[in-house]
């Protein structure tokens, strides 16, 4: 292994660095839709792990790539879902505010 | 992957900049719309990184599925909700702003701490290229059979879900006439469930 070859661990802190952006946006953003969208992010950093894990710890037997595609078929129904709760929503309360849907805070 | 490595280390570079800076942008710029486009830069670059580590069917899959379908679908939404309301001040927003930044850094150095003194046993066996293809194939019809098909039941239940939850309430008689309204889309009148707050439609008056 050269000194210019990509160590692991680059790829897991820039995915951290991207898990930590998408967590700050889950919690601070208003609008719905970038709610979703951060959530979106956040399942794109496990996938960067699964994906760098199978490369250079399991090379032989690719389980990282297999466990990344069900990330993604799983990621593609919950977007799927979650904007269809979200368009329900709109008609409901005529809003996108998060900060409006509050009909289950004590 | 057969590019050289300092080829290698400028793609990365390259990439997980325009991944961090898109990403940044798609939390914090105030333009919905600008930020459902740039999520599709942070996906393409993310596929690109799967290619630089040797997952070329993974990094397809993203671009298909990620940008081709997720992306697509969150701007359909934005342009179905978009509604140009100035969202109403709230107190205490800076300071959630603020403990929320404290709470990130905080998780972002435990990861960066764990990922950095772990000893991870490197350097593992060595890749088999693009013969991930074959044996992704033989692990989804093998060991991992059950969760495949499992996924499909999953897409099926959240397309149906999907369907279920965004159709509008269509009237199936037309109301003057009595005839069939196939597909003249006439809506029942949109009755919403809670009476909505802070006096945003002053239309509707309370049921109270």
């Amino acid at each position: 292994m050269t000194v210019t070859d990509i160590p692991l661990q680059a790829y897991l802190v820039v995915a951290a660095m991207l898990f930590c952006i998408g967590v700050w946006g889950l919690i601070n953003s208003r609008n719905a839709v970038r709610v979703l969208m951060s959530i979106e992010l956040m399942l794109n950093a496990v996938n960067l792990n699964m994906m760098a894990f199978s490369s250079y710890l399991d090379g032989a037997q690719v389980r990282g790539q297999v466990f990344a595609v069900f990330i993604i078929t799983v990621a593609a129904a919950e977007a799927a879902v979650g904007l269809a709760i979200l368009l329900s929503l709109y008609r409901n309360r005529d809003t996108v505010d998060m900060e409006q849907f509050n009909l289950l805070r004590w | 992957m057969s590019l050289a490595l300092s080829t290698q280390l400028v793609c990365f570079l390259l990439l997980s900049g325009a991944l961090l800076l898109g990403a940044l942008g798609v939390v914090l710029l105030p333009n919905v719309v600008y930020s459902a486009f740039l999520l599709g830069g942070v996906l393409l670059s993310m596929a690109g990184l799967y290619l630089l580590l040797n997952a070329s069917f993974v990094a397809a899959a993203q671009v298909l599925v990620y940008v081709g379908a997720v992306n697509v679908l969150i701007l359909f939404a934005i342009m179905l909700v978009n509604k140009r309301q100035p969202m109403e001040p709230m107190g205490g927003l800076l300071l959630r702003r603020l403990l929320s930044v404290v709470v990130c850094l905080g998780l972002l150095a435990l990861l960066v701490e764990v990922a950095l003194t772990t000893p991870w046993e490197l350097p593992g066996p060595p890749s088999i290229g693009e013969e991930a293809l074959i044996r992704i194939g033989e692990h989804f019809f093998t060991d991992y059979l059950l969760p495949f098909e499992v996924a499909s039941v999953l897409l099926l239940m959240a397309m149906i879900g999907a369907i279920v939850l965004a159709r509008r309430d269509v009237l199936a008689r037309d109301v003057v006439t009595g005839e069939p309204a196939d597909q003249a889309l006439l809506e029942r009148q949109r009755t919403p469930v809670l009476p909505s707050q802070g006096g945003s439609s002053p239309s509707a008056p309370s049921p109270q």
